[in-house]
């Protein structure tokens, strides 16, 4: 049985409260476990208490994928893109180093690259993923989109992301304000002068929404 | 003599705390458990529900329980790995005698030999220094019927009026504040009441660390347009997205709370019905607030006044609010006070006894709720009663079966405990639940007052940091090993389910109580079989009273997913939001809603005083303690399960970069911190969300990594809470590391 075609992964970094309960959870995974497939950022501790979650947002046309020359990573029919296949794993790191969301880890210790599944021993017998389920703060969420539309009236999902020439779609929506600018960010723009500047504030408060979205 | 037998790493090396991870069976794929146990969490008063899967008597994993309401599946870190405490490499199998020749300085002895002992050391000291040289210290993380027990067990077993519980450096500044006010102590609302609310008020509540399923009340209703204001010398997670951030100067909450009802009555953003109605003492409040212009009140808060300004219009002028506060307006020399502050503006705007007009104290520990209610603490009967009132003393007395003349009168609290034993009043200790080393402030007085004890007993599953102080040590039970009920965050009586059995020796703790009892010879009153019948008697003992659960059964539980006192019958279905018409007032009857005879709430003036201690050119800087979201209170339980260790592995202290750069102190240098009563060494955060004049230490850790031997002993003067919140110290760049313990 397959992800069920309405139901959608969510994340809202706008509440992250950086609690690590998705982290923790992901290593009770029935498939996983003892691993977690997810990391938590501080955007910038010294600046915010703002975390954000790091989960697979399963690209249409998977990087990782593209670029293993061991053709270890496969997309499921339903969009879900595994784990690399241990026989095939070679443990180069191209993925690690080419998937521009920074999500994939080298399990050094198996020689093998693991990531996010989306639970689907959970997801394909109608359960939510681990994380999702218990996140306290709605962060992260798996759902309808009528469902998200009715609980985030403030916020829009988007799936579509620029990285330079790239142009990524993902099956994993990200919430972002509803009536915020489509931007594009320098780099320059965050950086700081000196130490004591606060320039970089409105860089921060931003950083979550305007990552290089299209 | 109570003195740690050896010295502190060889304890720990026999007795942790060390760390568990999963493994073995925890680690299998699709194994079928025997069972998939609907219970809560063992931590927080939210409560959440979870589903415990067990396999041959050991807790595997867990479940989400997604159908429970208050939390729908959702856990915070604790809740997903709280299942590692179970099966655990440091837990008591067997009782424990001090020994300084054994390895760890104690060894293992038979659990009747251990009550014997026990028994026979109780006896000796009452009966040389009388029934009073005997304290008990107990716990909010028990279940009510333990909590009711221990009650008892002080009053009619011991004889003893010194009984108290460590939800006295919890819960008791919001409890004293709501009985003053309101004339009953409980969250006035579901938490449902959250969103849906106009402005969310929040003062003092680290919400998103310490009560994490709350952030997605308070975002919903963000979400569905509130406005949320956040008061907190820090940006935690929840001030990050608010709309309003108020940085408080810690301790001076009165003067906020102040400063917004004058500018409430400057601008009329008054319920003058409500006032008339329903209320006494608005005219003298007034009186009292008009001296807090917001000049004066920006002055003394720290807090700019067109902040002020505009969270006093935004409360003033809402028509549906709630305000919730937490341990940051309550861990105060006047803690009371903050409350009574905070009361007088919800009061003043009529926003309560409504749907979305809600009122609430954010509960701490699991039965933070329950666990003050049934009369283990030093003044109180269960049924929320008071040990001096006659009427009271005779209702309990009855179904106790004893003479109301029997009864002690009421003791004193935690603290006051720990200063007779200085007299040498109390020669005997009792403890289930607490870890005062940890948790009481000044602590190095706390380990000079067990070292002057005669003999000291402690029950528990692991050998917390006080117990290392015990003669005996006497293997209590994990929460997943027994059933009773608790009373959560919104005043819900839940039920706990017993998931697997106690290993080895170790035996429920009211088991251990009631053998400590007949081994006395004073059985009576103490032959329960189950915790059903316990429950069935404080069912009895707490009927009529203001916390009235004679109407609440273990079955009703069931099917309701909880129910909320007042229920004083059996076809009543309880009551989730509290100052209703009609809703069950032994005290007013008819008049209600308010719990005192005229049926009104009492507003009370609010006098602002400052810290007990505040800083000078000595100590020139405010230290502020609290929790961080993946350790719970003296860490007992959570410093032994690995995976919430490695996410916050050690206290560090949060200070400002403009604090950090006078002190010539950059992320990650060793800080040494000092107050008048001891140093601490400390990793620095330096971190923008901080007060510059202001620093924060999280205190779930023991020895030379406990901030509470910094923290000053002063207390509230009605409710006696431990002013954790605020003391003055001052900082260095520290040459390296502190030395091991």
């Amino acid at each position: 049985m397959p992800v069920p075609a309405d139901k959608f992964f969510f994340i809202d970094a706008n509440r992250c409260i950086g609690c690590q309960s998705c982290v923790q959870a992901c290593s009770e995974c029935d498939t996983h476990k003892g691993h977690s497939m997810i990391h938590l950022e501080y955007v910038n501790r010294r600046e915010s208490p703002q975390t954000l979650p790091v989960v697979c947002m399963h690209c249409d046309s998977p990087t990782c994928a593209e670029v293993c020359p061991a053709d270890a990573i496969k997309r499921t029919e339903d969009g879900v893109v595994q784990s690399a296949r241990k026989p095939r794993c070679i443990a180069c790191n191209n993925c690690v180093l080419a998937c521009p969301f920074g999500v994939p880890k080298m399990e050094t210790s198996m020689e093998l690259m693991m990531k996010c599944d989306m639970c689907y021993d959970r997801t394909s017998v109608g359960k939510k993923p681990m994380c999702a389920t218990v996140c306290p703060s709605g962060a992260l969420h798996f759902g309808t989109m009528a469902e998200m539309e009715a609980m985030r009236p403030l916020s829009r999902p988007i799936n579509q992301f620029q990285f330079g020439a790239q142009t990524i779609h993902t099956k994993v929506r990200m919430m972002v304000p509803k009536h915020s600018a489509i931007t594009h960010l320098d780099v320059a723009d965050g950086m700081f002068d000196s130490e004591t500047a606060d320039d970089g504030d409105a860089m921060l408060s931003a950083a979550v929404f305007e990552l290089p979205i299209l | 003599m109570a003195q740690q037998p050896t010295n502190t790493l060889d304890i720990i090396e026999h007795f942790g705390p060390s760390l568990a991870y999963s493994s073995g069976t925890r680690l299998d794929r699709g194994v079928e458990p025997d069972a998939v146990v609907k219970t809560h969490c063992c931590f927080c008063g939210q409560q959440c529900g979870i589903q415990l899967k067990v396999k041959e008597n050991e807790i595997i994993g867990f479940e989400p329980w997604t159908e429970f309401p208050f939390n729908k599946g959702m856990l915070c870190p604790k809740g997903v790995k709280r299942y590692l405490q179970g099966s655990h490499p440091d837990r008591l199998l067997s009782a424990q005698q001090r020994d300084p020749n054994a390895p760890g300085g104690f060894r293992a002895i038979g659990y009747d030999d251990a009550i014997r002992q026990t028994a026979d050391a109780i006896a000796r000291i009452q009966s040389v220094h009388g029934n009073d040289a005997m304290g008990m210290l107990s716990g909010a993380s028990l279940t009510t019927e333990k909590t009711y027990l221990m009650g008892k067990f002080a009053r009619v077993c011991l004889k003893t009026p010194y009984i108290d519980y460590n939800g006295r450096l919890c819960m008791v500044s919001a409890g004293a504040g709501n009985k003053k006010a309101f004339g009953i102590d409980r969250a006035a609302n579901p938490w449902t009441d959250i969103v849906g609310s106009e402005v969310v008020w929040i003062s003092g509540a680290n919400v998103a660390e310490c009560a994490p399923i709350t952030t997605n009340y308070v975002w919903q209703a963000r979400e569905q347009g509130a406005k949320i204001i956040v008061v907190d010398p820090r940006i935690t997670p929840i001030a990050r997205t608010c709309d309003l951030f108020l940085p408080v100067k810690p301790g001076r909450d009165i003067a906020l709370f102040n400063g917004v009802l004058q500018l409430m009555i400057e601008n009329d953003w008054l319920d003058h019905d409500f006032i008339e109605q329903h209320t006494v003492g608005f005219d003298a409040l007034a009186q009292s607030v008009q001296a807090w212009t917001p000049a004066r009140t920006a002055e003394v808060t720290g807090i700019a006044e067109r902040s002020i300004r505009q969270a006093a219009e935004w409360w003033g002028t809402a028509s549906t609010s709630f305000l919730m506060h937490a341990r940051g307006i309550e861990h105060h020399s006047h803690g009371v006070q903050n409350v009574l502050g905070a009361i007088n503006i919800v009061l003043a705007s009529g926003r309560i006894g409504r749907k979305n007009c809600g009122y609430a104290t954010i509960t701490g520990q699991a039965n933070g709720q329950g666990g003050r209610e049934h009369g283990q603490k030093c003044d109180q009967l269960p049924g929320a009663r008071d040990l001096v009132n006659p009427e009271h003393r005779a209702h309990v007395a009855k179904v106790w079966d004893v003479s109301p003349d029997d009864l002690p009168g009421p003791g004193v609290d935690a603290y006051e405990l720990f200063r007779k034993i200085d007299r040498g009043e109390i020669r005997g200790l009792l403890s289930l639940c607490f870890n005062p080393l940890v948790s009481l402030p000044d602590s190095n007085f706390v380990r000079r007052m067990l070292d002057k004890l005669d003999f000291y007993v402690a029950i528990d599953f692991f050998l917390n940091d006080t117990a290392r102080h015990a003669d005996i040590v006497l293997p209590g039970s994990l929460q997943e090993e027994d059933e009773g009920t608790v009373t959560q965050i919104e005043g819900r009586v839940i039920k706990i389910n017993q998931a697997v059995e106690p290993p080895g020796d170790a035996k429920q703790d009211w088991r251990i109580m009631q053998d400590i009892a007949a081994a006395l010879g004073r059985t009576h009153g103490f032959t329960f079989e189950s915790s059903r019948e316990i429950f069935d008697e404080l069912r009895h003992a707490s009927r009529g009273g203001v916390a009235d659960y004679y109407g609440i059964t273990w079955e009703k539980i069931e099917q309701q997913y909880g129910v909320c006192w007042p229920c004083p019958s059996e076809d009543h279905p309880g009551t989730p939001r509290l100052f209703e018409p009609g809703t069950p007032n032994p005290i007013a009857g008819d008049a209600g809603p308010f719990y005192f005879p005229d049926g009104k709430a009492r507003f009370n003036v609010a006098e602002y005083s400052a810290p007990k201690e505040d800083v000078d050119a000595e100590y020139p800087v405010i230290l502020t303690t609290g929790r961080v979201v993946s350790q719970f209170l003296s860490g007992t339980q959570t410093r032994r399960i690995g995976p919430l260790v490695d996410q916050y592995p050690e206290p560090r202290v949060e200070i400002h970069p403009q604090l950090a750069a006078k002190l010539g102190v950059v992320e990650g240098d060793w800080t040494t911190v000092t107050s008048r009563r001891g140093e601490i060494v400390l990793k620095a955060q330096v971190v923008k969300t901080i007060r510059p004049d202001t620093v924060f230490v999280p205190y779930h850790w023991a020895g030379n990594k406990s901030i509470n031997r910094l923290t000053i002993a002063a207390q509230d003067p009605i409710s006696k809470i431990p002013e954790y919140k605020v003391c003055a110290v001052r900082l260095s760049k520290a040459a390296g590391p502190p030395t091991e313990n």
